[in-house]
């Protein structure tokens, strides 16, 4: 199989020829050629402005009763006695969705000696049911029985979709749960909408953020995402009512093969990098290790995790769990500082998804100056001392 | 011990650049390379080879350019190589991938242990060691740091999670996605380098597989891409002007202004 060319709309422009990545296509006669090099990848068809390009739809397979499948599901994340925010982010956008498809929104929240005050805020985010399953076994995670009780929940109750939050804990039991339903999973959303047909659109970045694809899940039940955290906006509806309902699941699903022998919590709070909303981040620029003192000063004055590129990881002057982009951590906080990095393609795609990002290097050549938002030409060792000392003048420390 | 390592063949980032003003992918030629996170699962195989003895079977589903791929691992001492390769597998998503390699991994017969990495650098969905995983009912764990076998046969690893770390103990067979705190992948050495040159590498497709056509590729696939467009472009972009002291002055005022955390 591969890409469909319409022979009619083609002008044989060969725009497409530039584009695909695996030279595929060839200019023919009167219409452009697909060699079976074709991954069927779909980069040629958006960029075809006479709609001459298209991809084969996936197989219908056994039509599944779909009308039986109704209404949003979020899945609450409750990491060893706390709620993350994530959760009330996926009911905020689970309501929008749920509103436009004119069906019900649920959380499902599973975890041990779990209270009440949890389940009434997922309420006045927009849940109107709240499905919880409280056992010992699930007071830490493991992927099978999170998994099995998820998967028993919703062979119970149907709903056509299902959120969670692409954290490490639902980008590792997640695609257990869409497996053993046998349906479909799109990883690490980032805009949800809803189709003239209602089906879900599930709009996700790919090859680190430069390319976007929107993604459906035409035959298969629930159509199921996992959302990146700090995307969607927390909308608290303090008057929204709602219900709490306990739900008991069979013994079988609470048998395990894992054992959860030790839970680390990370003491170094600069390390938390996929949680932070400001990351300051050095790499070899900074020349030496004890100069990643100017980055953590920094770091710790506004409260900022500590990364670095993969050259200061190399380097060994810091380590390997606080290295931002490809090998690394993907991180996209409010504010990303890169300090002496030149921004290697490996290290922008782990952060150019943050909402403002500072790049400060004295090479005005370097690449970190294509995503950042603020670039500030200059010797770091003049510049960042300096405006460490701003920030202290103006809190008047 | 049998181990078998999945990898995938994907475009080399290093081949690829942003146009900063289209801000766009900008892709020169079409090298390709291991997945890094791939390597990190070979380096950990080859590991577990060197202290306790072990065969290393290596896969990857793809073009037949991919058998490059197969053969860069057999180069760093893996012992068998298998390309699984039919046009019937194109367009495949991670679901019909996942699979096509149950299949493969079903038909190597007598696997204790498969390793992945955490996820492929052009897809990041981080799906299919899972969905693997699930299909041939093996309990797994992803994200994992490090690897021990212990005396009982089970598997202790130590799991990078957002908060901090999780030891978790499996039994075998099971999967296990691997990040770079494995190990920097070994360098190919001359000896192997020659055997990886010669070695002959099975390409299984469909009918060797007993997989039906239409269960694999696109036909078999759940999810469908209907747009790929390249991502909006960032707001203006502000190269402050002046010397240091002007910079920071500059520099806390916007972030002040855009309400920055911690400013």
């Amino acid at each position: 199989m591969k890409a469909l060319v319409d022979r009619r709309k083609c002008t044989l422009c060969a725009v497409c020829v530039e584009v695909c990545p695996f030279a595929a296509i060839t200019v023919g006669e009167t219409a452009i050629d697909i060699s079976d090099e074709c991954t069927l990848c779909g980069m040629c068809v958006d960029t075809c402005e006479f709609g001459a390009l298209s991809l084969p739809g996936v197989g219908a397979g056994p039509a599944a009763d779909l009308a039986a499948y109704k209404g949003i599901w979020v899945f609450a994340e409750w990491r060893e006695g706390t709620v993350h925010r994530v959760s009330h982010e996926l009911l905020s956008a689970g309501r929008i969705l749920a509103d436009k498809l004119g069906v019900p929104l649920a959380a499902v929240l599973l975890g041990h000696n779990l209270k009440d005050d949890a389940s009434s805020e997922f309420i006045a985010f927009g849940a109107d049911t709240v499905y919880v399953v409280d056992r010992p076994e699930l007071a830490h995670f493991a992927d099978d029985t999170y998994a099995n009780v998820l998967v028993e929940l919703i062979r119970q109750k149907k709903p056509e979709v299902l959120l969670a939050g692409a954290t490490s804990i639902g980008r590792s039991f997640i695609p257990r749960v869409a497996a053993s339903l046998q349906t479909g999973l799109t990883a690490d959303c980032t805009e949800l909408d809803v189709s003239d047909d209602g089906l879900l659109l599930q709009t996700r970045p790919a090859f680190g953020g430069n390319v976007m694809a929107t993604i459906i899940c035409p035959n298969k039940r629930p159509q199921m995402a996992t959302v990146r955290p700090k995307v969607m906006k927390p909308v608290r509806q303090p008057d929204h009512k709602g219900e709490i309902i306990p739900v008991s699941i069979s013994e079988a699903c609470f048998k395990s093969r894992i054992e959860v022998l030790e839970v680390i919590p990370e003491k170094d709070q600069t390390a938390k990098l996929t949680e932070a909303d400001a990351i300051v981040s050095g790499g070899r620029g900074l020349q030496k290790p004890e100069n990643f003192a100017l980055v953590e000063e920094l770091a710790q004055l506004i409260k900022a995790a500590v990364g670095a590129s993969r050259g200061a990881v190399e380097e060994g002057w810091i380590a390997p769990s606080h290295q931002v982009g490809q090998t690394g951590r993907t991180v996209s906080p409010s504010l990303y500082m890169a300090v002496g990095i030149a921004g290697a393609i490996q290290h922008l795609v782990g952060m150019q998804s943050s909402k403002t990002i500072v790049a400060v290097n004295k090479d005005p050549m370097a690449p970190i100056f294509d995503v950042a938002t603020y670039g500030v030409v200059a010797d770091l060792f003049e510049f960042i001392p300096a405006f460490v000392r701003k920030i202290k003048q103006e809190r008047g420390d | 011990m049998h181990i078998a390592v999945c990898i995938k063949q994907v475009p080399d980032a290093k081949n690829v650049r942003i146009d900063p003003d289209t801000h766009t992918l900008v892709r020169q030629g079409v090298e390709s390379i291991v997945n890094p996170f791939d390597l990190f699962a070979v380096e950990a195989a080859l590991k577990i080879k060197d202290a306790l003895g072990a065969r290393i079977t290596v896969l990857t589903m793809g073009p037949p350019q991919a058998d490059e791929a197969l053969r860069e691992t057999l180069s760093r001492g893996v012992d068998d190589a298998v390309l699984l390769s039919d046009r019937a597998f194109a367009g495949s998503d991670t679901w019909a991938t996942s699979t096509t390699l149950a299949s493969a991994i079903r038909k190597l017969g007598d696997v204790d242990l498969i390793l992945c990495g955490k996820q492929a650098i052009d897809g990041d969905t981080a799906q299919v060691g899972p969905e693997t995983a699930t299909l041939l009912d093996l309990p797994y764990a992803t994200f994992v740091k490090k690897i021990e076998i212990l005396d009982d046969g089970h598997l202790k690893v130590t799991r990078q999670t957002d908060e901090g770390m999780e030891v978790w103990k499996l039994p075998m067979p099971a999967l296990i996605t691997v990040i770079k705190e494995v190990g920097e992948p070994r360098l190919p050495s001359l000896r192997h380098k020659m055997r990886a040159k010669k070695a002959e590498i099975p390409v299984w497709g469909v009918n060797d597989l007993g997989l039906d056509p239409s269960a694999v590729g696109l036909s078999g696939s759940y999810t469908q891409v209907v747009r790929v467009f390249s991502p909006p472009r960032r707001g203006d972009r502000i190269l402050l002007q002046g010397n240091i002291d002007e910079q920071v002055d500059q520099l806390y005022r916007y972030l002040k202004e855009a309400k920055v955390p911690g400013i």
